[in-house]
């Protein structure tokens, strides 16, 4: 509980309705979407505009209560589950989408908007915002920024970094910082942009953003190859950028995720295939027309079952929002689903899928696998159930295998998801102990008083575990 | 805390951790894929606790024994429409629906109404609604009120205002009630108007047989012209739904039980149903009664039959129909849409009436705020919705707006009467715009 002079203050600064801490409220504002974590905050704040969030934080600087931004609670690595108490602080108020430049392709935003709200007002202009996390349906431009979400279109596009230009935020101290610009090229000094997207809200609170848009591409054309197993599938998506090809989604799906995903989706998927590629390119007709036909070609050359090309832009828009919900969709199979993010050079693909095959064997785990096969970023998903501590053990050391894996071939821990907790046990494997004590020295930097989401990305020594937490 | 409040606590705790389903609990990731369905998260501009991840996170907190059952927890689940949009939308199969009516049906239990509530509330769930006989004794003195000029006076003298704005647009909206003689006579079989196409029996349902008597009868018309075989058991009655959602479930349970057993009987194919709200419970029985070994199946016999009148019309067919050039747009029934699983048949027959132009409502999936009983019982929220959609029905300028059940379209009528729109826009359960398109129809083609 918030001691009363800290609550007295926040209350003056937001009002009473706008501070929640009844019973209730700690409940629902103590879990996100990564399984087998929760914790209670102290109470949850709603700021109204940038000043609130400015005065709030300085209250916490002073008195050192953490302070936890939360966006939907979507992520999926304990980003903003309060694990050292605190606020919760929440972006109700702050959604609104402030400009769409249609001279400078750019678009400035409150941290609550809604992802895909966003992206319907800017294509309603003809614009495209590119990055499309799973989640986009739910998910705010805040949260997509502080875990530098990814996404489908990834491959081709990018991610969210990529279309950061501009940030506003609220450092611990309270001080407001502004950075970049509706800019193309900015080098004035460090790029505290850059270094903001995919802080998790470990070094401020971000208040504004402006994102840069593309033209939406003119068509798109989407396609399904079955084939009899996940190797075979990876060896297309080799060939496909071999060739020379980007195209906008590589997608793949193994059989036990096709079956819960039809299952849900019943939109026709074959749920006898052993593994299918969702495959789509946008762009100017004849260009999309000549890679999806050579990119067919490819399926059957590597050994696909067979090639459908999607009929009609309805079509397409059913199976990729149908592969959104694989993760969710895999939970109909077991009480607990846990989901990593290990991503590798796209070239290792194939390899890396057998890889998981043979680590789920040897721990006796099931493994179901789907994800970004276009820009190497793997999603396997671990079906279990958290009431069963042995087997969440098992799960665990499956796990440590698969990041140690992916790291040998050149990959890393976390494409998408962030380290938040679940991965801070193993982040010096991928940056090694000297990347750690930088990342530590920026972090001690911008937060002394380590209030501004505290337990994140840095382990403490005591607790090298992913998924058991005690 | 008085002491008699924190022993009702703890056996409250009691009751969900031995009855709540833990691993449908447990089946929620909380992936938050169900947010944007939720009317109640979207009006609360985006309460974590209005939501079904929110209120799933709280069950299963008073589960693990987190959390006690306070008073906003009670009220928590109160404000929660059960409309079930959050189900389709769940990759992940929770039954929410489920999780939520075992949970008021625990707090009901233990629920202690003051004398005044409790009495309406075993007057209309025990006495009442289970007893078709008195369905139509209660309608009747309705009609009395109707035909009598009392209804008049109590208008005149503002005297209706005394139950609440709400209740007294509700009590503008009724529909004539029939006369008790001709709520005596309902028929039990109907011939099909050509060769049989197929056998059905229709559930007749206790409002709908009553205040909605006519629907029923466009209902049974409109069977007729699409050359079905009806037949009408006697001894149904009432499906139970208004107390399921109320925490009455085990008089819900001897109802589904009545009615399973009037079903079992004759040569037929499919239940009908012409009510969102009942069809949803009637394709549950089998897990209303799922702890009861003997009825398991039987209900799982009956549950597999039920079909919604607009999937059977749109199967078999009408003749061609034909009305006034209107715009018509379609609010989805909640229970017929997320547990029944139709949305297609009924906007598939408005699209095909000559003379119809069919504007999709932007959100028609979306709750009306009826929802059973909600509307009397929440009526602040109930209220904040139907203005919501009011202002999505005026994007489609329709002058015909179509429901089908009959709490959406007591809701949507009462909407009408709150935008002051009586003149220029009217509510009509859909079998009575079909009937009335068959009629037309018909009629031109005498006419040419």
């Amino acid at each position: 509980m918030l001691n009363k002079e800290v609550r007295g203050k926040l209350e003056k600064i937001v009002g009473r309705e706008n501070l929640l801490d009844s019973q209730q409220d700690l409940i629902v504002y103590s879990y996100d979407a990564t399984p087998d974590y929760q914790a209670l905050p102290d109470a949850v704040i709603k700021p109204r505009h940038k000043e609130d969030v400015a005065e709030i934080v300085k209250v916490c600087n002073e008195y050192k209560v953490p302070v936890v931004p939360r966006g939907s609670a979507t992520n999926l690595c304990a980003g903003t589950t309060p694990l050292e108490g605190g606020l919760v602080m929440l972006f109700n108020y702050m959604k609104d989408i402030i400009e769409i430049d249609e001279e400078n392709l750019t678009v400035t935003v409150q941290p609550g908007v809604i992802t895909l709200d966003m992206i319907k007002a800017v294509e309603e202009k003809g614009l495209f915002y590119p990055p499309d996390p799973s989640s986009m349906k739910i998910s705010t431009i805040g949260g997509n920024i502080n875990e530098c979400s990814g996404g489908l279109r990834g491959l081709k596009y990018g991610v969210t970094r990529d279309y950061v230009i501009g940030i506003e935020f609220v450092m611990p101290d309270g001080s407001i910082v502004k950075t970049g610009g509706k800019l193309a090229k900015d080098v004035a000094g460090y790029d505290l942009t850059r270094l903001m997207v995919g802080s998790e809200g470990t070094l401020g609170i971000i208040t504004e953003a402006t994102l840069k848009l593309i033209p939406v591409p003119e068509t798109k054309k989407t396609m399904l190859a079955l084939y009899d197993s996940l190797e075979a599938a990876g060896n297309t998506v080799s060939k496909i950028i071999s060739n020379r090809i980007i195209p906008a989604t590589l997608e793949f799906l193994d059989q036990p995720t096709i079956q819960v995903v039809e299952d849900f989706a019943n939109i026709g998927l074959p749920t006898e295939a052993g593994a299918i590629l969702l495959i789509e390119q946008d762009g100017p007709e004849e260009v999309v027309e000549r890679d999806i036909q050579r990119m067919a070609e490819i399926c059957e050359e590597t050994n696909a079952l067979s090639v459908q090309i999607a009929q009609s832009p309805e079509e397409g828009e059913a199976l990729t929002s149908a592969r959104r919900s694989a993760l969710s969709a895999l939970a109909r199979l077991k009480p607990t689903t846990i989901l990593e993010d290990a991503t590798v050079p796209r070239s290792k693909i194939a390899e890396m899928v057998k890889a998981i095959e043979e680590i789920a064997d040897k721990y006796n785990v099931k493994i179901c696998t789907f994800g970004h096969a276009g820009d190497g970023n793997l999603h396997p998903t671990c079906m279990t159930d958290a009431r069963n501590r042995d087997e969440m053990q098992r799960v665990e050391q499956a796990f440590e295998d698969i990041f140690a894996k992916a790291i040998d071939m050149g990959g890393t821990i976390t494409g998408e998801h962030g380290v938040g907790v679940m991965k801070s046990p193993y982040l010096s494997w991928k940056v090694g102990e000297a990347g750690v004590e930088a990342m530590r020295a920026i972090k001690q930097a911008f937060d002394p008083n380590n209030i501004m989401n505290p337990g994140k990305v840095f382990a403490k020594d005591a607790r090298k575990r992913v998924v058991v937490q005690r | 805390m008085s002491v008699e409040d924190s022993k009702r606590k703890t056996q409250i705790v009691q009751d969900f951790q031995s009855k709540m389903d833990y691993d449908e609990l447990l089946n929620c990731m909380r992936c938050g894929f169900c947010l944007p369905s939720c009317p109640t998260y979207i009006e609360t501009g985006g309460d974590e606790a209005a939501s079904p991840r929110g209120r799933i996170a709280l069950m299963k907190a008073v589960v693990d024994g987190k959390m006690e059952p306070d008073k906003d927890f009670e009220d928590q689940l109160s404000l929660c429409l059960g409309c079930r949009a959050c189900e389709p939308a769940c990759p992940s199969g929770v039954k929410y629906g489920h999780l939520l009516e075992e949970a008021r049906d625990i707090l009901q239990a233990k629920k202690k109404h003051s004398l005044p509530v409790k009495f309406v509330r075993r007057f209309f769930f025990d006495q009442v609604f289970p007893h078709q006989n008195r369905m139509r004794t209660l309608n009747s003195l309705m009609w009395f009120y109707q035909k009598s000029g009392v209804q008049k006076l109590a208008r005149a003298t503002n005297m209706t205002r005394i139950a609440g704005k709400n209740m007294s647009t509700m009590e503008k909206v009724l529909p004539a009630i029939p006369s008790p003689l001709k709520m005596k006579n309902r028929p039990e079989h109907i011939e099909a108007e050509g060769a049989v196409k197929k056998k059905v029996a229709f559930f007749s349902g206790c409002l709908m047989d009553t205040v909605f008597m006519e629907t029923n009868d466009a209902t049974l018309y409109l069977l007729k012209k699409a050359n079905c075989e009806v037949v009408i058991p006697q001894t149904q009655n009432c499906c139970g739904a208004l107390h399921a959602h109320s925490g009455e479930k085990d008089t819900a349970k001897e109802l589904a039980k009545k009615n399973i057993e009037a079903f079992e009987e004759g040569d037929f194919d499919y239940i009908i149903s012409n009510a969102g709200g009942c069809g949803a419970l009637l394709v549950e029985y089998d897990y209303l009664l799922k702890e009861e070994p003997v009825w398991k199946d039987r209900a799982k016999a009956f549950s597999d039959k039920v079909m919604d009148i607009t999937e059977i019309l749109y199967d078999a067919g009408l003749p061609e129909m034909e009305l006034d050039p209107q715009v018509v747009t379609y609010q989805d029934s909640c229970h017929l849409r997320n547990v029944m699983r139709t949305a297609a048949a009924p906007r598939k027959l408005l699209q095909s009436i000559k003379g119809v132009t069919y504007m999709e409502m932007k959100e028609a999936d979306q709750c009306c705020g009826s929802a059973g009983t909600y509307n009397i019982i929440e009526q602040e929220m109930s209220m904040q919705i139907l203005d919501h959609k009011m202002a999505n029905v005026e994007k489609t300028e329709a002058a015909t707006i179509v429901t089908a059940n009959p709490g959406c379209l007591l809701q949507m009528k009462a909407g009408v009467e709150r935008e002051g729109k009586r003149d220029s826009m009217r509510a009509v359960h859909i079998v009575d715009l079909l009937a009335e398109a068959v009629k037309y129809g018909e009629k031109s083609l005498q006419k040419a």
